[in-house]
């Protein structure tokens, strides 16, 4: 894909510098901080933050806990509820979920406690000799996950917990999904996501298969006939289109694509440079191209938005890191023509002003151009539907283009049970993705249990 | 702005905050770093007789709050542990430099009272304003029949007391223990012996922790510990209850008091003359933060005391004494029903759980729509017991309000449910 941007020079940084540039953008807790902001914590009962943790962590708990000097005991609390807690602790909007919901965020409390912070805090110091969570005696019970995202691999360890084999298939070569191949390289630094995974592994009973693909190498109906159970966690694949010409030029590609091969590059000196940059949208995705380009050394990065500030997917927080890294925003305007060299190559992008007319976004007539060496689509994923395209899949009721699932995370056919981006339940988030692979597993298990128990 | 001077127990001083007798009066440079930072007076550190006594390394160890907040410190330190001759040279000079503060030294030799008629004339050479007597030290020296081992035994305080009023025209301060069970036997002894005036508390008996790496209790001293004195925040409360019974203890009305433990601000020094104090003395909070903290100490004194037209110490010492009294005596008719500020509250659910875990289930917890919870008050269940304003972080949120029962004033020895109760 990043042939499509071959022709653009490299970051001009050193490699020390670029190191820098992308390393924790939160840097963790020391001790006395942890100390002094453990103890910020009320202790609350029936607690805000709970509530709006999609994972449900009991956060007083595990805040107490390292407030006695019980590391372990906290990064167990964490992980029973969220065994991906350390990169929840990472990658989470906290802004708009726990810590938004703490008693002490509000004007006479200064602000909320650093609840994500903590959570990595503990995970990263508990320096478990083994893994903290013991499997039930083995249920001869197999079950068979589709993608080994936070969804996925949430499921597979709540699965092997409850005494069941689970085979994992990934189309990828890396497990992760997209803590490994998606989150801003300043969000989940090194080889985190690679460590987490391994980690997770390590209660026993979970096999990855790579290379496996859904809709490729391999049928739903394969996997409902061979499996007491399966669960899809495939996320959202594909990028939407602008639907305009050109779009397949030199120079235009998806964010994602990029983010891709920025995190698993070993030497960010190599990765193309968009001087002048745009980005398409204003989503977290957007934000994090954007950041990661300028970071990188861009010029003049661009973030165009077809709708005002207010409308905006990025979070407050999101959109001041945009602004501390110079990302320049321009609001109201949409992609009306990709503009192309003599080579054919992106040169710039043509927009329409766009207005509301009666609540509804349309052209004002107005248009402006603005110079890029690359353009970015950041506009949304989709689900990839190459996924579902054998006759047993295709029969899955959808919710709108996602597939369609009830609160105990249930397909339409039974013994199938999907979660993560590719439902419609909840928010697009790595959190929420853990929540339904548990909720799913749960589900799995219970249903399991009753069959041994009928039979 | 206010007057804070006083004149206690005959002895005068430009304000009330004395440093009570240990290490921030071991010698003449801590003594005249205080009185430059602005302390009223000093207890000298307690003199004995020669030869020294020696300390032992470690010495303290400390009880701690969340975010390491000390709530209380316990020693296992002597009394002084240099000569007399250079502890009676220093004050001698320290008090000729500095005529307007007190200065009173502090003293504890064997129970004989060749001892006492020894040391009292060269202590009484020396210029100083008053003695104090040291019968309270609760570690080390009680094992040699000194300090604690005298102030436990309400006949010697008695008695000792009476040798220093026979051998000394000074004030005699009787410094008494907590470490008994009814402070009042102490100060009445102190009282019959003559005694000017009773300062307490000294420390408690105490162990604030345990290593449990090595099993030892702390302070350390090679592989092991000895129970020390406990002083600081922590102690307050015992210390304000031991003043109180002293200021309403009929037998020893009107004897001063100058008041000893846990203070640390203004507010602690204005409880503690509140509940009838003439002076207070210092030692934790200095050790923890210098001396210093006397600035904000008068300074916050001084102001309080403006905006109350309190001209002076006398126009509010003793307050709070009328109002303290025996359980028997509150009114059982009073009612208080605690009043939650919904605009306040940040609605972290501690009143409730702890009412409801552990009280009389008068928190209502209702779910809202968002997710959280909303909290009220049943006031048909509610005791008034003062719990959930307790554990509620928020300051003033949680309001005991009270009622109006329309009943009269009716203590529990007129209360038809007593069996005993007087006949009227
Ligand atoms: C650029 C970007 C940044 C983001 N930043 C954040 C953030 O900061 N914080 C946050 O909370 N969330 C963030 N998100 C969202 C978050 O990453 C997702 O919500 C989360 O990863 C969803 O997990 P999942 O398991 O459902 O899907 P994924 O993580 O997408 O995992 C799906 C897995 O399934 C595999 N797969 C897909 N199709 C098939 C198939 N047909 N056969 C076999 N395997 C298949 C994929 O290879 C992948 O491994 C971001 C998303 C993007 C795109
Ligand atoms: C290290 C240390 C040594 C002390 N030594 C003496 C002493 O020699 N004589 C004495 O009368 N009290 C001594 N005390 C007790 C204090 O004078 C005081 O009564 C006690 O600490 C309570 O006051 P506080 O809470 O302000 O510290 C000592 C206290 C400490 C902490
Ligand atoms: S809401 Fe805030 S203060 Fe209360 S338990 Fe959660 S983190 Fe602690
Ligand atoms: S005062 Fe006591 S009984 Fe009344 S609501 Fe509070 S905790 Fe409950
Ligand atoms: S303890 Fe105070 S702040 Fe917390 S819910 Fe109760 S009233 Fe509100």
């Amino acid at each position: 894909m990043i042939d499509a941007l071959n022709h653009l020079p490299r970051p001009r940084a050193g490699a020390d510098q670029l190191a820098e540039a992308f390393s924790d953008l939160a840097p963790p807790l020391t001790a006395r901080q942890a100390a002094v902001e453990s103890a910020r914590c009320l202790y609350c009962y029936d607690a805000p933050c709970v509530n709006a943790c999609p994972s449900e962590i009991d956060i007083p708990s595990f805040i107490h806990r390292i407030s006695d000097e019980n590391l372990q005991g906290a990064a167990e609390r964490i992980l029973s509820a969220n065994i991906l807690g350390g990169s929840c602790a990472r990658v989470c909007p906290t802004e708009i979920l726990c810590q938004q919901a703490c008693v002490r965020n509000n004007a006479q409390e200064c602000a909320p406690v650093l609840i994500g912070q903590l959570q990595r805090y503990a995970l990263d110091h508990a320096d478990f000799t083994e893994h903290p969570f013991q499997r039930s005696p083995a249920s001869g019970k197999r079950i068979a996950v589709v993608g080994a995202g936070p969804a996925g691999l949430s499921c597979a360890h709540r699965l092997a917990m409850h005494g069941h084999d689970v085979v994992i298939f990934e189309a990828r070569e890396k497990a992760g999904g997209l803590n490994e191949y998606g989150i801003a390289r300043y969000k989940l630094v090194d080889d985190y996501a690679q460590r987490e995974v391994e980690f997770l592994l390590g209660i026993g009973g979970i096999e990855i298969r790579h290379g496996q693909r859904l809709g490729g190498n391999l049928s739903l109906a394969e996997l409902h006939g061979q499996y007491d159970a399966v669960f899809l966690g495939l996320g959202l694949g594909a990028v939407r289109q602008l639907g305009l010409a050109d779009e397949d030029a030199p120079g235009l590609l998806a964010a994602t694509d990029y983010i891709r091969e920025l995190r698993q590059a070993d030497d960010l000196a190599q990765l193309p440079l968009a001087d002048r940059c745009l980005v398409l949208g204003a989503g977290n995705t957007a934000i994090d191209m954007a950041v990661q380009m300028s970071r990188l050394g861009a010029r003049d990065v661009n973030l165009v938005y077809r709708r005002g500030e207010a409308d905006m997917g990025a979070t407050g927080h999101e959109q001041e890191i945009a602004k501390h890294n110079q990302v320049r925003l321009h609001t109201w305007a949409r992609p009306d023509a990709v503009l192309l060299d003599d080579a054919g190559r992106v040169r710039g992008m043509r927009f329409a002003r766009t207005q509301l007319i009666d609540g509804r976004l349309g052209d004002t007539g107005e248009t402006f151009e603005l110079a890029a060496d690359a353009i970015f689509k950041a506009i949304g994923q989709r689900f990839d539907e190459q996924g579902l395209g054998d006759p047993l899949a295709a029969q899955l009721a959808r919710d709108g283009e996602r597939i369609q699932v009830d609160a105990h995370m249930r397909t339409s056919i039974p013994g199938i049970y999907a979660g993560g981006d590719c439902t419609a339940l909840g928010q697009d988030l790595t959190v929420q993705a853990v929540q339904h692979g548990k909720l799913a597993a749960e589900a799995i298990h219970a249903q399991l249990m009753l069959n041994v128990e009928a039979a | 702005m206010a007057d804070l001077s006083i004149v206690f127990a005959g002895i005068k001083a430009p304000n009330p905050f004395w440093l009570a007798s240990a290490p921030p009066t071991d010698k003449a440079y801590n003594v005249v770093r205080a009185f430059e930072a602005g302390w009223g007076g000093v207890v000298w550190k307690t003199l004995g007789e020669d030869p020294a006594a020696v300390n032992v390394s470690s010495r303290y160890s400390a009880h701690y709050g969340a975010n390491r907040q000390v709530q209380g410190i316990n020693n296992i330190e002597l009394i002084t542990d240099r000569s007399l001759e250079i502890n009676l040279r220093e004050i001698t000079q320290v008090k000729k430099d500095w005529p307007d503060r007190a200065l009173i030294v502090s003293l504890m030799v064997p129970c004989v009272e060749e001892s006492w008629k020894f040391i009292l004339p060269l202590v009484e050479a020396t210029g100083a304003d008053g003695i104090e007597l040291n019968f309270g030290c609760p570690h080390g020296m009680p094992e040699r029949g000194m300090g604690a081992a005298v102030g436990q035994v309400p006949e010697y305080v008695e008695m000792v007391t009476r040798w220093c009023k026979t051998h000394c025209t000074l004030p005699v301060i009787v410094k008494l223990t907590p470490n008994i069970t009814d402070i009042r036997q102490s100060a009445r002894a102190a009282h019959r012996g003559g005694a000017d005036a009773v300062s307490l508390i000294n420390t408690i008996n105490s162990i604030t922790s345990v290593d449990l790496d090595r099993m030892v209790a702390h302070p350390i001293v090679g592989d092991q510990s000895t129970h020390g004195g406990y002083c600081g925040s922590a102690v307050k409360p015992i210390a304000l209850n031991m003043v109180a019974e002293i200021a309403r203890d009929p037998e020893t009305r009107g004897l001063p008091i100058c008041g000893i433990g846990g203070i640390g601000t203004w507010r602690d020094a204005a409880e503690f003359i509140a509940l009838g104090s003439g002076a207070v003395q210092v030692c934790t909070a200095a050790m923890l933060h210098g001396f210093r903290i006397v600035e904000d100490m008068q300074d916050g004194l001084a102001r309080w005391m403006d905006q109350h037209g309190h001209r002076s110490l006398e126009a509010f010492r003793g307050q709070a004494v009328g109002h303290t009294t025996d359980w028997k005596y509150l009114d059982i008719n009073y009612k208080s029903v605690a009043h939650i500020d919904q605009d306040a509250c940040i609605g972290c659910g501690r009143c409730h759980i702890a009412c409801e875990d552990t009280s009389h289930q008068a928190i209502a917890s209702t779910l809202k729509a968002d997710g959280t919870h909303a909290y009220s008050v049943i006031e048909a269940e509610c005791v008034g017991c003062n719990l959930c304003q307790i554990t509620c972080p928020v300051q003033g949120c949680i309001d005991m309000q009270a009622q109006d029962t329309g009943k009269p004033y009716m203590n529990w020895t007129q209360d038809p449910r007593n069996p005993y109760r007087e006949a009227g």
